[in-house]
């Protein structure tokens, strides 16, 4: 809530200071005493968990940058140089590879908490349209930075997914030439991918503040969905999130370090340790395994179509996929006006919730469809978990706005708790809140 | 009315689910061919370390037979006395590059003695000899092959690699390939001339001749037995190492991280609790 400020500054220094900028009033104002619901739950420690990671990336990244070097002939060698000769090279290097990985699953855990717990909706959209830009910059830095280490699965990633643009009529083709800065994948599209991954993290911080900002001003959503009522419903952000939200993080940095330091390649395919070569094409060109379940959708339409009973295409299989793939980004940026049940959260809709774990089922079944060749029974289901993917934003949420019967909503924050303490105490379970 | 919605969406659910299990495994048959034997690593798992003495008779192998064909760029004489390598003293690697004859890197035109900073010579002059030599084929660098290959792994059992942190499909590759060779192709298979049928090479016709034979690498000792077995096992083992030379020092670190954050979060934890003590939420 932008509530009235309660700072009072005590010394000499901070009234001088708090005339002239503010500064500490308002870190006090959205860091210790912001009011925030205090029936938050585990899933909602993974915006700090995101904060830190992208801290993290930016650390680890600005010092691999010191020893890296964005050659065609020298970029892989320069990889191998930080993990063999540079003092911690290996664990600073696995820590910038691994964290992409944990970054991006926060980050879908992150949204796909917003979406069960309707925190798109009013008057958070844009709060949720800040989020969905974080994403699309998040997914432009970390394949650019796939392509750096100049290995085989970075080059092939590289050319198939900026071929992805000349499907785009009339344009295509010199929009192609212009992201590569030539006819191929080389050197000048290493070296600009190179500068473009160094300046979008600080973009991503940059669209993170406006995201704590569009988050501070409504303030938080809760698992209720309820809208917080009074003060009894809140409690100050520190010391209860900030201690919160830190042992989360304690917790997730344990999963991220078994990974670094046990099995740094395990996200990552053993053909980047090939030095990329333009004459060799690999048997299964796979990206980042964050990016599958869109990559099975962009393969998903393989497919003209045309005007029926004639042989006119209409759109042809490659127009549609890369119309899908964007598609399906694209579609994240209508949500708030595409659900308009006044219902936030899933808990309280009985339909919703099946339509729900269905669509997440659906996505990390594209996933898994997205790592394997484009053929057979494959390409047929991920082309109904395509549909279902749409389906579930265009049509399953607007109509279930319309059509479900929400269950009786908490009077308040503050009722629920009470409701839920009291129901687990009558199950004798007696365990204190 | 909505629990009869409810009903059907469940059965769709779970029908969707089973699809998916059932459906991946009818179209997975494409690689005929035995499955790869995985070995048991003396370096595999959170616990495990190199054995200096299979780094040191990799090594042995590696020098005798696989360095005559491929170059290994990555690696310097210095790194064989490296801590958690194969651990050759000094004065041993000192005298080991002065065997080899390296171009001098100040004075391209003349050649000197290597000196323990030097790269591992390259044995050929360049890729167009490579090629020329080998059926056409260039002999792949080394440096990092260990981690380049891997063993193909049905779903869902990959996913047991998350908690066991595998991380040894590039040996267990390498361990196959040098054992998977046949003198036939099997009826049907037609290899081109200098060609050699392996079980675990994709599509099955490599160009390297199988390079190892009983006896063919004398270790010290009677102790280790020199077979093909044997021999494979040691160099993949050492060109893991090469690969992943701070593999011993990445897990020691590994360890003490772990403590501490598991420590941290119990203290966090308890903090936690503490703080919201008061708090009915």
């Amino acid at each position: 809530m932008s509530g009235k400020s309660t700072y009072t500054p005590k010394s000499g220094f901070t009234k001088w200071l708090d005339s002239r900028l503010p500064i500490i009033r308002f870190s006090y104002d959205t860091l210790v005493d912001y009011p925030t619901p205090k029936n938050l739950n585990y899933w909602w420690t993974f915006g700090a968990i995101l904060t830190a990671f992208l801290g993290i990336q930016i650390v680890t990244g600005i010092i691999l940058a010191m020893n890296y070097t964005p050659t065609v002939g020298d970029a892989f060698n320069s990889v191998e140089f930080i993990r063999r000769d540079v003092n911690w090279g290996r664990i600073i290097q696995a820590s910038h590879s691994v964290g992409a990985s944990m970054f991006f699953l926060a980050l879908y855990i992150h949204m796909f908490r917003g979406l069960y717990y309707g925190s798109y909706k009013a008057p958070r959209e844009v709060l949720w349209l800040l989020g969905v830009i974080i994403f699309v910059l998040m997914m432009a830095t970390a394949f650019m930075g796939y392509v750096l280490p100049w290995g085989q699965m970075s080059f092939w990633a590289a050319t198939v997914i900026t071929q992805i643009f000349s499907a785009i009529p009339f344009v295509g083709e010199a929009i192609l030439e212009w992201l590569r800065g030539g006819f191929a994948v080389q050197n000048a599209t290493l070296t600009r991918f190179y500068s473009l991954h160094y300046l979008l993290p600080f973009m991503i911080a940059a669209v993170v503040g406006l995201h704590i900002w569009a988050l501070h001003v409504p303030g938080n959503n809760n698992p209720t969905g309820v809208t917080v009522k009074s003060n009894q419903d809140t409690v100050a952000f520190h010391p209860y999130y900030t201690i919160k939200d830190t042992f989360a993080l304690v917790v997730f940095l344990i999963v991220y370090a078994w990974f670094v330091f046990f099995a740094p390649d395990i996200f990552g395919h053993a053909d980047n340790y090939i030095q990329a070569n333009p004459l060799v094409t690999p048997p299964h060109i796979v990206p980042e395994w964050y990016f599958l379940p869109f990559y099975a959708m962009l393969r998903a339409i393989n497919f003209n179509v045309t005007i029926p009973f004639t042989d006119l295409v209409l759109l042809d299989s490659k127009l549609g996929g890369v119309i899908a793939f964007f598609g399906s980004i694209v579609v994240l940026f209508f949500v708030p006006w595409l659900d308009r049940s006044p219902v936030r959260s899933g808990t309280f809709r009985p339909m919703f919730k099946w339509f729900y774990w269905l669509f997440v089922i659906g996505f990390i079944g594209l996933g898994y469809l997205g790592a394997q060749p484009p053929e057979g029974i494959y390409v047929a289901i991920a082309q109904a978990l395509t549909a279902y993917y749409f389906a579930y934003f265009l049509v399953i949420l607007p109509i279930l706005a319309r059509i479900e019967t929400p269950l009786p909503l908490p009077a308040s924050i503050s009722q629920s708790v009470l409701d839920r303490n009291g129901a687990k105490q009558g199950a004798g379970s007696g365990a204190a809140a | 009315m909505p629990m009869r919605g409810t009903i059907s969406i469940k059965v769709l659910v779970l029908a969707l689910a089973a699809a998916l299990l059932w459906g991946a495994p009818a179209v997975a048959q494409e690689h005929a061919g035995p499955k790869p034997a995985l070995q048991s690593w003396s370096f595999a798992g959170i616990f495990g370390t190199y054995d200096r003495n299979q780094l040191q008779r990799g090594f042995q192998v590696f020098r005798q037979v696989c360095s005559s064909c491929h170059s290994a760029s990555l690696l310097a004489f210095r790194n064989l006395s490296q801590p958690g390598g194969p651990e050759y003293s000094e004065e041993q690697i000192k005298l080991l590059a002065a065997e080899y004859i390296v171009v001098d890197p100040a004075d391209p035109l003349s050649d000197r003695p290597a000196v323990a900073s030097d790269a591992w010579p390259n044995p050929w002059p360049s890729v167009a000899d490579a090629r020329a030599a080998n059926n056409g084929v260039v002999p792949p660098d080394f440096s990092v092959i260990a981690k380049a290959r891997s063993v193909p792994m049905d779903f869902p059992w990959w996913m047991l690699n998350y908690i066991t942190a595998y991380q040894e499909g590039g040996p267990d590759y390498i361990y196959n390939l040098l054992n998977g060779y046949h003198d036939e192709a099997p009826g049907g298979f037609t290899l081109a001339d200098g060609q050699s049928y392996n079980d675990y090479f994709p599509d099955h016709a490599l160009a390297m001749p199988p390079p190892l034979s009983d006896g063919a690498v004398d270790y010290d000792g009677d102790v280790v037995p020199e077979t093909v077995d044997q021999y494979a096992k040691d160099v993949s083992a050492f060109l893991m190492w090469v690969a992943e030379p701070h593999l011993v020092e990445r897990k020691a670190i590994g360890f003490r991280v772990l403590i501490f954050l598991g420590l941290f979060a119990v203290l966090m934890y308890l903090t936690y609790k503490r703080v919201w003590s008061g708090v009915k939420h």
